[in-house]
Formats: structure tokens, sequence, C-alpha cells
């Protein structure tokens, strides 16, 4: 057993977790953040995708441990209050979701895309940027046009702080 | 419409839980003193259970008990069964193998379950289950279809001798043997339509609470019909009355035909926690997932179609092999009978058609309905047909189709299906119109400049949805009926809840459910609830499947609404002292036509519910409930035009445009539609190129995880042209005829067409890899 000290979607928590234990499991078991999920075990469908310090990673690939001192945002974490974020008001405006699984992930992972980008996003770009991301419902289409429509909205607010 | 009525692009209610991560998912759900399942399943395909050692096992950390497929057997916990009696061209009956939830002899595919460790948490059933020693005795395997069948194969059932499920046949041998006769031309045409696992992006999952004072169960299951669940786990396996089990369906994940089914795994969970007394929590893996999840298609097909010399189809014979896996999953029996050979007449006039389809076992996971269910396997065989003709006939395909086209209906088909109305002609044009069919020589020609093989595809497809009329699959040996069930309850404020046997876990029902209401009362749709989902809040339902919730279960909503509207204008013409006759609904008020006299909904239902005032001998509330039976299914049909680039260096295809112009009758919600439209032709393309569910000669899976099964990801798809082309749907008022199976049924022909067009080789199997391509392009 460890004591993991990290901070999630903005407050210090302390966790005590068997070793072995993934972050995924932290953040669903231990602080009852279910809105990460678990979808392949392999990497490869990144439902499980969350911010640490500010970058996309797979949280179910990673020990809990190997986040201590990080700071971890989750999906349950980027709406101020009831104002959604940028992107996700643009997967809810362009039906980027149907049951809602691969969301969170998609969102993270989205956000980051854009970060990584500066805002600079073609339909290409996001195509083969989401390739760690695995959606079964909506065969991406409306996913990629949220993205797209998410890097204009979110370089607007970023030029209105 | 309205802005939130019906045709409305209503963004959906749903999606703030699920875009803030407040979805609520089964593997969500904790429970007070809750213990957690894992599965000691078998390496093996095809073994006798020789023995279970659990003693080192039961000695680890936080282990409760370790449970066997001799003690379900022992409790008498029913084997699983196939819920739809076929019976073979001999008179005899389906064979059904018995298939214990956990095996207590023999397993027969790779992840069958033998035992199940609780413990108090995941990881240590986790560790325990490795330490659960099983010994087997390896008997020969077999997974492929057409070995299954030789003689001398390994035998899975005593039930079934030769491997044999049945042997089937439909329509008129005597017709089409004349037919053929004095054909003019005969095409022929061999396809395996691959084996694919349906891959919902949450794994099955199931928690079951036993309450041993009241004797009752609840289980919260990843399902798509809990009423079902219910009905099969106390009708058929024992668990409970029905009574006396609670099945809850909460936020499901996707579900594609495979959480139709009712799995070994929720039985166990509900047996487990009656026997260690505490709430027993199963969460799968991709892998489980991979092992155990129903998968589907996997047919072996040699088809001919006989022409006559002004090329009009006149005969069609097809025989089909398709595997079933190891058992006859709840439904799989309709599958490749009359979910399919139904279909063969696609969208043409055929005067005679024959099939057989031989049903076989083999030591693979389970086959039964994904996304499209029979319909793919049938439409992908009739185009790939047609195609096949117009290169052998030299005709340009999209005129052989046009030629063949049915335009009068209705329509009977000589397998079953009566087609209500459909206009194929014009998706076909809107589609040409779509992809300027009649530019592609040109950009074929600059493409070759460009040393690429430019390629175009048509697939007209139909299917037959709004599953089903009851009387009709009655007849056809189905143990349902497949009508649906709704409740309006109007609360005495004038909100409104839609209890519905319907269960969305993806579909959208929550916001295209208020968009009828918004219709027809003028409310708007914040005023109106949809409550799914639950056996104990809904009184019955048959679920989501086959494309049926808005042909069915919204047809249901409708019925009860009538009935509901019917007592709330008698109350309304009572209130203002008028005649009921006279009372219009608009913009959630009751007038008075032709007057400026109105009562508010909100009023009305406080009246409903103070009684203080009603008309003589009227009972007080605001509630009625309805049960629609469909008379007919419906024809969803359309056409997609795929027009793509193969690289002859390196066998990969890369798209350049897709169209889909589809007819689904009236629309509730274009944005969902597409959708739909969207999601199912992605699995229609990961079907043609990418997807292939395989096993060793030897029944071992090779394709159990996502780093081995190719799904399709955003870089390997393109965006797509939609359009829609209109013929309401008589069988039902709303005149709608369902929207979620399209994009699967029609897209892989359209791909494979496209490709074979491309590199001048007619013959290709799908998934049509960049290596299968390659090899294809520069095969002698």
């Amino acid at each position: 057993m460890s004591t993991v000290k990290l901070t999630v979607n903005g407050k210090a928590v302390a966790v005590e977790v068997e070793d072995r234990t993934l972050l995924v499991q932290l953040l669903r078991e231990h602080l009852n953040l279910t809105g990460t999920h678990v979808g392949c075990d392999t990497s490869q469908c990144g439902a499980c995708v969350v911010h640490m310090d500010g970058r996309a990673v797979k949280s179910c690939t990673m020990l809990a441990g190997q986040a201590d001192g990080a700071s971890i945002t989750t999906i349950e974490g980027i709406a101020k209050g009831d104002e959604l974020h940028p992107m996700q008001a643009a997967f809810r405006d362009n039906h980027g979701l149907q049951c809602g699984y691969c969301t969170p992930g998609m969102i993270m992972s989205a956000i980051d895309i854009v970060h990584r980008h500066g805002g600079q996003l073609d339909e290409a770009t996001v195509r083969a940027e989401l390739e760690g991301n695995i959606c079964r419902c909506t065969g991406y289409h409306n996913i990629v046009k949220a993205v797209l429509d998410a890097a204009g909205r979110m370089k607007v607010s970023q030029a209105a702080e | 419409m309205g802005v939130e009525g019906i045709g409305a692009r209503v963004v959906r209610k749903e999606d703030k839980r699920f875009i803030t991560g407040k979805g609520r998912y089964v593997d969500d759900i904790k429970l007070v003193g809750m213990t957690h399942a894992h599965f000691v399943r078998s390496p093996h395909a095809h073994a006798k259970v020789k023995g279970i050692d659990s003693s080192a096992a039961l000695k680890m950390p936080g282990v409760i008990a370790v449970l066997t497929g001799q003690q379900i057997v022992d409790d008498k916990v029913g084997n699983l069964i196939c819920g739809w009696a076929i019976t073979s061209k001999d008179g005899s009956p389906m064979k059904m193998g018995a298939w214990p939830a956990m095996a207590p002899e023999t397993v027969r595919f790779v992840g069958q379950a033998v035992a199940v460790v609780i413990a108090e948490s995941k990881n240590l059933a986790r560790d325990a289950a490795e330490a659960v020693v099983v010994n087997y005795e390896e008997l020969p395997a077999v997974a492929d279809v057409q070995a299954a069948i030789k003689s001398g194969a390994p035998q899975l059932h005593p039930e079934a001798p030769g491997n044999q499920v049945y042997d089937w046949v439909i329509g008129d041998e005597g017709a089409t043997d004349a037919a053929f006769a004095k054909a003019a031309n005969v095409v022929k045409l061999d396809v395996t339509n691959n084996r694919l696992a349906p891959n919902a992006m949450e794994p099955r999952a199931a928690i079951a609470d036993y309450d041993a004072a009241e004797e009752h169960f609840t289980l919260y299951t990843t399902s798509q019909n809990p009423h079902v669940a219910r009905l099969v786990l106390s009708a058929f396996y024992n668990i409970a009355p029905e009574h006396k089990l609670r099945v809850i369906a909460p936020d499901v994940g996707g579900g594609f035909g495979s959480k139709i089914f009712i799995y070994p795994e929720e039985m166990v969970a509900l047996w487990a926690s009656k026997k260690v007394g505490r709430p027993v929590k199963w969460t799968g893996d991709r892998t489980e997932a991979f092992l155990t999840d129903a998968h589907g298609r996997d047919h072996v097909t040699h088809a001919e179609m006989a022409f006559d010399a002004s090329n009009k189809i006149i005969g069609l014979k097809v025989k089909t092999y398709a595997n079933f896996g190891a058992y006859m999953s709840l439904f799989s029996s309709s599958v490749p009978t009359y979910l399919y050979a139904t279909l063969l007449s696609g969208q043409y006039n055929i005067p005679a058609i024959h099939a057989e389809v031989v049903g076989v076992y083999t030591n693979t996971t389970p086959v039964d309905a994904y996304r499209g269910a029979g319909r793919p396997e049938a439409s992908y065989l009739i185009e790939r047909l047609m195609e096949t003709a117009a290169r052998q006939l030299k005709v340009d395909p999209a005129q052989l189709r046009r030629t063949n086209f049915i335009t009068q209906f209705p329509h009977q088909t000589p397998v079953i299906m009566a087609y209500d109305t459909g206009d194929f002609n014009a998706s076909l044009d809107a589609a040409m119109k779509a992809i300027d069919y009649t530019g592609f020589a040109g950009r074929k020609a600059k493409a070759k400049a460009d040393g690429k093989l430019r390629g175009i595809g048509v697939s007209c497809y139909i299917e037959a949805c709004g599953i089903a009329p009851s009387k009709a699959v009655g007849s056809l040996g189905a143990g349902v009926g497949l009508w649906e069930s709704a409740e309006v309850r109007v609360n005495p404020v004038g909100t409104i809840e839609i209890l519905t046997g319907s269960h969305s876990h993806g579909q959208g029902h929550e916001t295209t459910f208020c968009q009828l209401v918004a219709e027809r009362l003028g409310v708007p749709i914040s005023q109106v609830s949809i409550v799914h989902g639950d056996t104990d809040k809904v009184q019955f339902g048959m679920g989501t499947y086959g494309s049926r919730s808005a042909a069915v279960g919204l047809t249901a909503i409708l019925k009860a609404m009538e009935k509901m509207e019917s007592k709330a204008k008698k109350i309304a013409a009572h209130a203002l002292e008028a005649s009921e006759a006279d009372i219009v609904i608009e913009n959630g008020e009751f007038k008075v036509t032709g007057t400026d006299k109105a009562i508010a909904l909100p009023m009305v239902a406080l009246a409903a519910y103070t009684a203080h005032n009603l008309p003589d001998g009227m009972e007080p509330g605001l509630k009625e409930s309805a049960f629609y039976d469909p008379t007919n299914f419906t024809f969803p049909a359309g056409t997609y035009i795929c027009e793509l680039e193969v690289d002859p260096g390196t066998g990969k295809t890369s798209f350049v445009n897709f169209v889909a112009a589809d007819d689904f009758g009236r629309l509730i919600n274009p944005m969902i539609v597409e959708g739909q439209v969207h999601g199912g032709l992605v699995q229609g393309i990961g079907q043609a190129l990418l997807e292939h569910a395989i096993y060793d000669a030897n029944g071992q899976p090779v394709t159990a995880s996502f780093m081995d099964y190719a799904m399709p990801r955003a870089d390997d798809v393109p965006s797509f042209n939609l359009s829609h082309t209109t013929t309401l749907c008589p069988g039902n008022p709303l005149g709608i005829k369902g929207c979620g199976e399209a994009g699967a049924i029609g897209a892989s022909a359209a791909v494979i067409n496209a490709i074979t067009d491309a590199i001048g080789k007619n013959n290709l199997e799908m998934p049509a890899t960049p290596d299968r391509v390659w090899r294809t392009i520069h095969a002698a």
C-alpha cells in the first residue's frame, strides 16, 4: 500500500492504494469520478483519457503512483460551474455523441489536440490525431465536426480572456 | 412542426450528463457490501472438464467463494435457450445443444466459463481465479463452418449429429429450377460474409443483489431489453418469478444487438448473490467481450442468379452455411433464416427464389444478431450479385438495377415479405446525382494518369424493420410477441412522463420521444421526461433492436397520447362549457375552435386530479397506456455509392466520396437520424475493409483485443454526404420506417463493388485489407 498525493480537478487529495492500482481505478473506485471509463484494457480505445499536468494521458495505462504529485483533470473538471467547456458544448451541438461511453475520453483528447495545434486544425489532422480514441456509435463524422467547431470556439474564448 | 416538434433538429436532452461525466453505467454503480466476480474460463476450444481444484484459491485473501458449473446445475438453474423455433426441411425441429451457464462437463469454445470466484475486490477475484486449477482433457476442435460439416469432423453436441443445427429452406424450388432452365444468362458467385465482433464500447456488466427477507432480486445489467431479460431469467432460467426480480438497464454504452441476449454472466451473478448473501458485481474486460459477446455474420454462400435476354432477373438460388458457434444464442436461429432469406429479393422483381440455409455448430463463440442481423448478409449477397451480373452482361450497374427495380407497391416477394411502399428509382437518382455518377469516367481517367486505380460501387439495399407483427413472427416460430407498450402520465401540475418499453443505449429516445409530445401538445420538451430501462417503473416492453423503437415504440406512445388527449379534451370541454368536438390542442392549451376560450394543460391536469368538477362518471387522473402491435414490417431502403482509389503499389484503399440516399419515411429528428446512418455506415465499412473475428483451425481466437481486431478509427473512414428521399410508411400512423441499421446493411457492398471496379477483378473477400487487395491485383 502507498499513499498517492495528487490534485484532481483542482482539489488536493491523498489516497491510500495498493501499489498495483491504476490511475483510472483511483479515479473511479476511490474518488468516485466515474466519468472516466475503461473500454479496452490495452491503451487502444481512449475512453480513459484524462489530463495530467495539462497533457492527455490514458489513465488505464499508468499506475496511480506515477501520478503522485501531478495535477489531474477529468471530464468532471472541465466545465466552469454551469458553463460547459467549449469542447463539451461543441459535442452536444454537433451531435458528436450517441451512447456517451467514449465521449469523456474523446472530449479530453480533443481538448489536448486543439491545444497542441494552437487551434490550427483541418479534418485530416483531426482524424489522424483521434487515432487513439475509438467510437462505435457515431462513425466519427460528427465528432470531427465537433472538434473543428470547438477549435474555433476555443480560439474565440482564449482571445476574450 | 414547431421548434421542438416532429422534424426539428433538436439537440439531445440526454447529452448534458454524458458530456459532463455524469452518465450512470452499470460499472459506475456501487452497492453496500458489494462483492466482485471473476470467471475462470476455458483456454481450450473443446475439452472435457475432468476436475476443478479450488483449494488454493479459497485460501487467498478476500476470497468469499469459488462456485462451479456442477453447482449451478445442481441448483437447477436452467440451461440457456434459443427462443425462435426453426424447422428443417425434413420436418424435424432445430437441434439445440444443452448450454449450462457454467460448463460442468464439456467446454466448447475458448472463453466458456467453468467456475467463478467471488471476492472482496476485482483484483482479488482475478488473482484467485488464476489459482483455480482446472483439469481439462482436450478434444479435437473445429472452427470453420465447412470443415465442421464434413464427415469425420469433431462433433460438438450429442443432440446435433453432423454438427447441424438445421437445414432450412424457403421459396419455390420447382419454379426456380424452371426459371434457370430457360435463362439467357446465369451469374454465379461464392461469397463469405466475415465474422464480426460487435464491440459496443461499454463492456457488458452486471450487479446482482439478493434480498433474503423479501426473496427478491435486483439486477443492474447492460441490456437493450430489460423486460425480456426478466422474462427469460424467470420463465426459463428459474432465477425467480417475475414479481421477485427487478431488472434495471441504466445508461448502456452501445449495444448493436450484442446486449439483446441474456448471457451466463448475469445468471451466475444472480445465483451467486443468493449463495453468498451479498451483492455481486461482474464487469467484463475487452477480451472477455471478444470471447463471450455474441458475434455477428459468418456465412459462406453460393448463389446463382438467372437473367432473361432483356437482363431481367427471372430466378435466384442461394445456399448458405451459417456458423452458429458452439451454442444457440437467444435469437440466433432467426438471423440466417427469417431475417436473411426473406430479404433475398432485395429491391428487385424476382419471380422465383429458392434458398437453403444450413446452420452449423463450431467450437467458436456463439453467433447471433449484430446490427442488421441477416439483412446485411442478404443485401451484401444481392448487391455483389448485381455488380457481378453487370460486369458479366456488360451493362451499367446502375442501369441493371433500374431495369429490375420493383416499382409497383404493395409488392409480394416470393420469400414472405410484402413490401408496402418505396421509390427505389428516387434514391438511386439522388445518390447518382450527389456523387456525379456521369462524371466518374473522367475522374477515373485522371486518377489513372496519377497512378491510382479509381472505382465506383453502387449498393441498393432494403431491410425489414419495425420488428415485428406478433402474429406473423409467431407463425414463423418466434417465442415472443414483438409489440411495444407505453404509458403517458400527465402530472397534476401538467408536466408529463412517458414510460416506454423501448430502451435507449445511444439512440436519443429521451429527445425524440419528447418531440412527439411537443408536436401534439405544443409544450416544450423540457416539460416531458422519458422513463425507461427499469422493470419496476415500466410495466412491460420488448426493448430496442431491429430499428423498432420509432416505428413500434413511438407508435405505442402515440396511441397512449391519443387516449390521454381524448380524456383531457372531455375535461376541457366540461370546464369551458363547450362541445368536446370543438376542442383543439395548441401551444399547451385546449381551445374552443374559432373562439378565444381556452384552458391551459396544467389546469386540465389539475382538474383531473382534484376531481372537483369532472364530467359525470369520469374517473379522476390523467394517465393512459397502450400496447401497439405493428401490422407489417417496415421497409427502409436506399442507395449508397462509394468512390475510392486503390494504390496499386500498396493495395491501400482511400475514400474519395461516399454518398447515402435513404428512405426512412418520416424523420422525427434528422440530426439523430443522420448520426444513426453515419455510425451504421462505418460499421459496414469496417466489415468491408478492416474487421474480422478470426479463429485458427483449432478454435483459438486470434483477434481477442483491440490490438488484434481492427476497429474502424477516425482516419480509416470518410465524412459522408447524406440525403433522404421519402415515401411514408403506410403501416404506422407516423409513417416511420426506422433508420438504425441501414448503414450497416448497405455500406459493405458499396465498398467492395468499388474496390473490385477499381482493380478490375471481381472476386475479393472481406475484409479487403491492403494485403488482400494487393494480392488480388497481382494474382495471375
